[in-house]
């Protein structure tokens, strides 16, 4: 994985310095509060409703053991012993003290890790796939590309106070996971007829209170070429982007407003007077691609035989296997998945002992590395089929080898309302309780993929509008009311999903997705047919009408 | 008023003049309507010129007449709002504007580190503004991923 120069570590430590006398002024008074909470926010620090929350930056979601365990003994020292992983690969601290805040950016930058723009109108953290590098379908790794805009955003100097909050994605696989086309960039590597590798470049999509699916605005944009075109469709949404009202500030409402076709003509325009200015030398990409080199990879890794009889002989394990591992590029080797939901733990947290445990395994067995994904999920990359056998039985011995990863129980789910000052409705509640009736692992296991996001409030930290059910907090009367929606996607077939009907109450909700999930069971042609291919297939009226029915 | 230039304190000579108020003998800055309507007397006037551009100005329009200003002014009305940073940067680095870029209005001197890279070479400080955290604050960060114009 990428390490850092002493230009990197220069960046941070300067940075954490500057934050802390930022903070010191504001305490003493110095600083008003509007104008340190611009300050703050792009250092990733929230004033919650407990108290502050500090969201930490997850370079396209890979850390490795040495950043796992830091992270441990923040939650141990700053925090009450946890952590939360986000749907863009960030770590959430939910307790820390504000005057203690610049010491913890400062024990992250020991470990090469900073909280720089995770918040704020500002360029934010580039996600990426959780499987790069790994998978099967991949058609060059994206995490070079990543670390590439990783530096170009970090304090980039005219575009520290954009309209609204600005986020890209880059997805090297032909099976998009990262969820490229919901963001306000979206980057697909993609090969052209003459075999050149670059980039398919989407603008303008968005989740939150009005999600919008991005458009391309160009097939195929050359690697010497990104950082320019980049920059070109940040200053034409600098300058032109609405900010006078903050609901239409994001650049999928000037797309929308500009049209397309223009839109793209003053990106073009723009980007004709820089991009011979702005060139990412081949040189290097070829530096940075090398600090993402394949690990050692053991050749006789697939002879093994011990992986087969394990599997033949105990079905637990056969059933985690089945579940939360993928495939992986090389023979003998598969991608396991760290499950961060089990039923009785609130989705995405994961506690100091869990984070040093997951260290230790991740050397133990992977090379030193763990990723985040975008599903709240870790993931252990690159295990030896010979080794998963053990990896299995200490992460059961963890309470993170719940076998759903994918399933009706690896539910996204934001804070909501037991910790976030936005939220209108509880979250982390249902999904108990959702845990609670789905409590046979064969129930969920027929129930096969599927997935469900939960968000508190319509600003959508949870992906609701492209959950295959999505679940939606609002508020009716100071009363927790929710709506539910059946059929998005974030996938390649980018989807929003529909609303099924009036708002359902706190009380109904867990029946309400219960009564959802028997309608697929029903209606499914075999066990085969996904809940999305199903819903896709027979369309809203059986689940309105058995959702609404009156007993 | 404090004034920062090129990184020193120093007086302020220039003075922003309403549209409906006379000008000065010298160091007058203007309003971009004033100089569209009063071109043609604003140079026979004399003196050092200054144009004050507000953040939703359109640079291009002004790129012609560049060369009978010393000094543009970037006006930020609220310290969020970030159009001036990429007024600034298009003035130096595409259109060669070598005169002085000054920020006056509601920005903060945690903005004067970006600020400064982007090209503005003056900042127009209140009476409370400690002048010289100021200009120690365009050095927070001395290293940079960006090609920058400062």
């Amino acid at each position: 994985m990428y390490q850092y120069t002493d230009k990197d570590q220069t960046i941070i430590d300067e940075r954490v310095t500057q934050f802390r006398d930022q903070t010191e002024r504001f305490l003493k008074g110095e600083i008003p509060d509007d104008k340190y909470r611009a300050l703050r926010l792009m250092n990733g620090v929230y004033i919650q409703t407990h108290a502050p929350l500090l969201r930490v930056a997850g370079p396209y979601g890979l850390l490795s053991s040495k950043q796992v365990r830091k992270l441990a003994s923040i939650a141990r020292d700053y925090d009450k012993g946890y952590c939360h992983f986000t749907t863009r690969q960030n770590i959430q601290f939910n307790w820390p003290a504000l005057e203690r805040v610049p010491d913890i950016l400062g024990e992250l930058a020991s470990v090469q890790m900073h909280a720089i723009q995770t918040s704020g109108n500002c360029l934010r953290n580039t996600t990426s796939d959780q499987l790069a590098g790994v998978c099967k379908d991949e058609i060059e790794d994206p995490r070079p590309y990543c670390e590439i805009i990783r530096q170009w955003t970090i304090l980039h100097p005219e575009f520290a106070y954009l309209p609204r909050k600005f986020k890209i994605a880059v997805s090297g696989a032909t099976l998009d996971r990262a969820a490229t086309q919901f963001h306000d960039i979206g980057l697909h590597l993609v090969k052209n007829d003459q075999g050149v590798v670059g980039f398919k470049v989407f603008v303008g999509g968005g989740l939150g209170r009005t999600p919008v699916i991005a458009k391309m605005v160009r097939p195929f944009l050359e690697k010497e070429h990104l950082l320019s075109y980049l920059e070109a469709i940040l200053r034409v949404y600098n300058l032109n982007g609405r900010r006078d009202n903050k609901y239409k500030a994001r650049i999928k409402i000037l797309v929308r407003e500009t049209g397309l076709e223009e839109f793209t003509k003053q990106v073009d325009a723009e980007w004709a007077l820089i991009k011979d200015q702005l060139i990412v030398s081949e040189e290097r990409i070829e530096a940075i691609c090398a600090q993402f080199a394949p690990p050692a990879y053991i050749d006789s890794a697939a002879a093994d035989t011990s992986y087969a009889e394990q599997l033949a002989n105990n079905e637990a394990f056969a059933t985690w296997v089945k579940h939360n591992t993928a495939d992986h590029k090389i023979a003998g080797y598969r991608v396991a998945y760290v499950s961060l939901k089990a039923p009785d733990r609130p989705p995405g947290d994961c506690t100091d002992t869990q984070l040093d445990a997951i260290a230790g395994l991740a050397d133990e067995y992977s090379f030193g590395m763990v990723r985040v994904t975008h599903r709240q999920n870790l993931v252990l990359a690159d295990i030896k089929q010979a080794d998963l056998f053990a990896l299995w039985q200490k992460l059961d011995q963890l309470k993170l080898a719940t076998p759903n990863i994918g399933k009706a129980t690896d539910i996204i789910c934001c804070p909501g309302l037991d910790f976030c000052g936005l939220a209108l409705a509880g979250t982390i509640g249902i999904t108990k309780e959702i845990n609670e009736s789905l409590d046979s692992m064969d129930y969920v296991h027929d129930l096969g993929e599927i997935k469900i996001n939960i968000s508190g409030c319509m600003n959508g930290c949870a992906h609701q509008s492209v959950g295959h059910i999505g679940v939606l907090g609002v508020d009716k009367k100071g009363e927790e009311w929710y709506q539910v929606t059946l059929g998005g996607s974030s996938e390649n077939d980018a989807t929003i999903g529909d609303r099924v009907g009036p708002s359902v109450s706190k009380q109904d909700i867990t029946g309400v997705v219960v009564k959802i999930l028997e309608v697929y069971i029903e209606q499914r042609v075999n066990e085969d047919e996904s809940f999305l291919a199903t819903y896709r297939r027979v369309g809203m009226s059986p689940f309105k009408e058995k959702v609404y029915a009156v007993n | 008023m404090q004034l920062i230039k090129d990184k020193h304190v120093t007086q302020d000579s220039w003075a922003f003049i309403a549209d409906d108020v006379a000008l000065n003998v010298d160091y007058n800055i203007v309003s971009q309507a004033r100089w569209s309507k009063e071109r043609e007397e604003l140079v026979k006037h004399g003196g050092q010129l200054g144009l004050r551009l507000e953040s939703n100005a359109v640079v291009e329009e002004i790129v012609e007449d560049l060369s009978h200003f010393q000094l543009i002014e970037l006006h930020i009305p609220v310290f969020t709002d970030g159009r001036g940073f990429t007024h600034a940067r298009v003035l130096r680095s595409r259109f060669g504007f070598d005169g002085d870029i000054r920020v006056s209005g509601d920005f903060m001197r945690d903005q004067v580190f970006y600020l400064n890279r982007v090209g503005v070479s003056s900042f127009e400080l209140n009476d409370s503004d400690n002048a010289q955290e100021v200009i120690d604050s365009m050095g927070d960060i001395s290293v940079r991923y960006q090609e920058s114009v400062a």
